[in-house]
């Protein structure tokens, strides 16, 4: 009872914060969106260069300070690292491809069905079909191995590297890239973004929220715990966008967004699969990695090579849909990750 | 029986459990080293209708699921 009263708490906060982002300047439909902000945030690296999606985003900042501040107050700062770093890197790198063709990581495609945009509820199919071929690969015995202890110092990396990005965004701005125009360009209060980021990266360590874990303990172990916090989070930013008049139900003119089902499917099922086999969703491993969790720290150093990539080599989709790379980068995708998933089938254990 | 879970991601610890106790009906034993996993693991054994009792052993958790 306990972890679910945390679940329903943690996606309340989740969907007011994203409503309040959006309200103060965050694209619509993207008060979180943890693909899109490693994206801008890779841009505003100048990792890449398109020009849209460059702002060093405070929420991705936030979050990982957020947990791991709670996770060192609740004694559950845990540095550890060794399960398959290297196939975690490129787990993390296809997932953020596939999230980039669909437009969007899990949580923002909540947001998106929130906001009525239907190309999110095929993205959600495919999210779930995704889910079930992890799922099929774990009862087949798969793994990535067991994590093992480290030093504290190197659990503090990760969390340390994120208070520099926050030094360079508030005093060093001449350093980064920002967009003039685009989603880059449009975005909350810094302050408001990252107090955003610090209590949900808190509320998630502390109820585990993770959007691919919900859907996944409930198919596999009938367990509706982390469930009940993604479908909270869709009902409140449901409630909150018909009462600020922000709901508009259809497949047509959704705010960055694409209407190509195919590739809204097969996107977000690369996803699924390859979040079920990393041991949850980008928001997730960012939280985790915020615990210590290092072997998730390069996951999301994975995801954060990723979404350069898709920029510089025009494999992210934009409001026209898909482009061909993209595409190609996707089923490329589903090759490597069925690829890790066969090689990590444990003998004996199947 | 007894399971080493130790250092092993989301949500490979309940699935060992679950394996384990479908061998094992009558209970097991499982090691683990984080909150997390010692807290899925209890709820999933005591949704199964399993009694569990969770002993720290260092900066480890002992969880003892019996019938």
């Amino acid at each position: 009872m306990k972890a679910k009263t945390l679940v329903i708490i943690a996606g309340v906060v989740v969907g007011v914060f994203a409503l309040l982002l959006t309200a103060f300047g965050n694209p619509a439909n993207m008060g979180f969106c943890i693909a899109c902000f490693i994206r801008d945030t890779a841009g505003g690296l100048k990792l890449h260069s398109a020009g849209v999606v460059q702002y060093v985003r405070p929420e991705i900042i936030g979050l990982v300070l957020g947990a791991f501040i709670v996770s060192l107050v609740s004694k559950e700062f845990s540095p550890r690292a060794g399960s398959a770093p290297g196939s975690r890197f490129v787990l993390g790198f296809f997932m953020m491809i596939g999230a980039l063709v669909f437009l969007g990581c899990p949580l923002r495609m909540m947001l998106r069905i929130a906001g009525g945009d239907l190309n999110a509820i095929v993205g959600l199919v495919g999210f779930v079909a995704g889910i079930l071929i992890g799922i099929a690969f774990l009862n087949k015995g798969f793994s990535l191995k067991r994590a093992y202890k480290i030093s504290k110092a190197d659990g503090y990396i990760f969390p340390a590297i994120q208070v520099v990005l926050l030094v360079l965004l508030l005093g060093l701005p001449a350093l980064l890239a920002f967009s003039a125009e685009g989603p880059g360009s449009m975005h909350a209060p810094i302050a408001l973004a990252l107090i955003a980021g610090l209590v949900v990266g808190g509320v998630a360590q502390k109820s585990r929220l993770c959007t691919a874990g919900g859907i996944r303990d409930a198919i596999l172990l009938k367990d509706f715990t982390l469930l009940t916090g993604f479908i909270v989070i869709i009902a409140v930013v449901l409630i909150g966008n018909i009462a600020l008049n922000n709901f508009n139900l259809g497949f047509e003119g959704q705010p960055i967004a694409h209407n190509d089902g195919l590739w809204n499917f097969l996107g977000m099922a690369l996803v699924g699969w390859a979040a079920v086999l990393l041991g949850g969703c980008p928001l997730r491993q960012l939280i985790l990695s915020g615990e210590g969790n290092v072997d998730s720290a390069i996951t999301a150093v994975g995801m954060l090579i990723g979404a350069a990539f898709a920029h510089n080599f025009g494999l992210a989709s934009s409001g026209q849909g898909p482009t061909l790379n993209g595409q190609i980068a996707v089923i490329i995708g589903f090759i490597v990750v069925a690829a890790i998933g066969f090689t990590n089938l444990q003998k004996g254990d199947a | 029986m007894s399971i080493d879970a130790r250092g092993r991601a989301c949500p490979e610890p309940v699935l060992m459990t679950k394996k384990s106790l479908s061998a094992n009906p009558e209970g097991v034993e499982i090691l683990v080293d984080n909150v997390t996993a010692m807290e899925n693991i209890k709820r999933f054994a005591t949704n199964q209708g399993y009694q569990v009792t969770v002993e720290e052993q260092g900066e480890d958790y002992l969880l003892k699921i019996t019938k």
